[in-house]
């Protein structure tokens, strides 16, 4: 194997050219991206950078000095168009071709949007500095979607002195994520401090004055932030061969196909702890899998399956929520420590008879880590959880 | 080899302590702290790790 190609220049391709680099391969590793920069970390976008607490220059994943020691033939600022999986070449937005004996796709994933204009999203620093730059005291931000990335940035415009109001189509934010239960306890934080969230409303554009909702009622906005999910980036694959659907289709080894592995938030992949295929947009999840995908790649003979317990965190006001596992899907919740109304708590998640997730708020770290264990070793519901048996 | 953690980047996921428990540990809000500044060849390659899968890019291993 000499040369490898990873295409998207974040967190889950860096995992994997460091990865690369880490386990002997001396060949030829080119990294593209199509954003200019070097690879960024986004979860602050939402956070500390909307705030105007940390700046642009320590988002960086890695000093430059670091990167230019991987060695690497970095193709910043290019986007790649088109896959020749029979050849074995990428196609580079500027014409260049890219043979390769080894590829790694971490592309990510890009906004949903609504039709209409200027309306902000948040997914690159771009996005992230233009919000920052029309948030100020007094300014009326309507964030469409209560998920965790509407409910970070509410949080933060708050706190900046905003007038916040969220729209949310489900009756209770974040119901199909964490269960309706542990989603009316989050979104209760945004009531506390006057952020006005209005739940089963369905926005049907973005107009000039703001949004418009379904049944025809204008919200006016001086900002208006869409955050309603996100697609993944296999547009350029779409005639590769390669199976796309909701994300490029991995065994559960993140292989798409011989010799091409995917990683990160564009990646859905057999997990076999799980027993099901999923697709993850979770921070850590996409440097394990950028370093599993690398290593498959070198050792295809001592190859391992890709098996981990996701873990993922939000900061919402003062709440820090972290959870472990794979919640979507659960079929019971209950609380094992704290106390929902005090919003510190440790809810523990059933799918069929087995321990699926955690989610902690306001808990000490150990706390939330042994459950990580717990479900790790897919313990039986009935023993780990003894009282809701 | 010495390791570097900034902790104000941290994000108390707690990667860290999982990869190379003799060397990180978490305070009661869940920030990491470290147990050993100097390594040796023995836990290079968990702090290697715990670099890697560090979701906030807060930890680094610098040459000496
Ligand atoms: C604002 C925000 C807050 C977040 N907060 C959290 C959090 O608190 N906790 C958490 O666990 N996760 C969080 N996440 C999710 C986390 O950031 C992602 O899971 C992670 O960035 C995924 O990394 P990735 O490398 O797979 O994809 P990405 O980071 O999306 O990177 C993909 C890269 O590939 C580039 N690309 C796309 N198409 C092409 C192409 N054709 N050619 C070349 N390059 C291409 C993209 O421009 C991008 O630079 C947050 C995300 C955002 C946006
Ligand atoms: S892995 Fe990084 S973010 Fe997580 S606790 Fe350790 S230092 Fe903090």
């Amino acid at each position: 194997m000499n040369r490898i190609v990873v295409v998207g220049a974040s967190a889950a391709g860096l995992a994997a050219v460091e990865t690369l680099r880490r386990e002997g391969h001396t060949g030829t590793v080119t990294l593209v991206g199509d954003e200019p920069y070097l690879p960024y970390d986004r979860p602050p976008l939402s956070k500390q950078l909307l705030a105007a607490e940390r700046e642009a220059d320590r988002l960086q994943l890695r000093p430059a000095g670091d990167i230019a020691a991987l060695d690497l033939d970095l193709r910043l600022g290019v986007a790649a168009t088109g896959l020749d999986l029979t050849g074995r070449a990428v196609r580079l937005a500027d014409g260049s071709e890219l043979p390769y004996d080894g590829l790694i796709l971490a592309t990510g994933v890009r906004p949903r949007r609504l039709p209409g204009e200027g309306a902000h999203v948040l997914r690159t620093l771009n996005d992230a500095l233009t919000l920052r730059e029309r948030l100020a005291p007094g300014r009326h931000l309507v964030v469409v979607g209560a998920g965790f990335l509407g409910a970070e940035a509410a949080a933060v415009a708050w706190r900046l002195g905003a007038r916040v109001t969220v729209l949310e189509p489900a009756a209770v934010p974040l119901a199909h994520a964490v269960g309706a239960e542990v989603g009316r306890v989050l979104s209760q934080a945004h009531r506390d401090r006057g952020v006005d969230l209005r739940c089963g409303v369905t926005v049907t554009e973005v107009t000039e004055d703001g949004v418009r909702l379904s049944d025809g009622e204008v919200v006016e906005a001086d900002e208006v932030l869409v955050a309603i999910g996100s697609l993944p980036n296999t547009d350029w694959l779409a005639d590769s061969g390669l199976t796309v659907g909701d994300g490029v289709v991995c065994d559960a080894y993140l292989a798409a196909a011989q010799g091409v592995y995917a990683v990160g938030d564009v990646a859905r992949w057999y997990n076999p702890l799980f027993g099901t295929s999923m697709r993850i947009e979770h921070r850590t999840n996409a440097a394990e899998q950028g370093m599993a995908a690398a290593r498959n790649l070198l050792a295809p003979e001592g190859r391992k399956p890709f098996a981990p317990v996701p873990y993922f965190w939000s900061d919402q006001y003062d709440m820090k929520i972290q959870a472990y596992g794979f919640l979507r899907g659960h079929e019971e919740v209950a609380v094992v420590e704290g106390d929902l109304d005090e919003r510190r708590f440790l809810a523990a998640y059933r799918t069929g008879d087995r321990v699926s997730g955690a989610l902690a708020v306001g808990m000490p770290p150990r706390a939330i880590r042994r459950w990580r264990q717990t479900i790790a070793a897919g313990a039986a519901w009935e023993e780990a959880v003894p009282a809701a048996a | 080899m010495k390791v570097e953690l900034e902790a104000d980047k941290c994000v108390a996921s707690g990667q860290c302590v999982v990869a190379a428990m003799q060397v990180f540990d978490q305070d009661d809000d869940g920030i990491a702290i470290l147990l050993e500044e100097q390594v040796g060849p023995g836990l290079v390659d968990d702090v290697r790790e715990a670099v890697a899968v560090c979701p906030a890019a807060a930890i680094r291993l610098v040459e000496q």
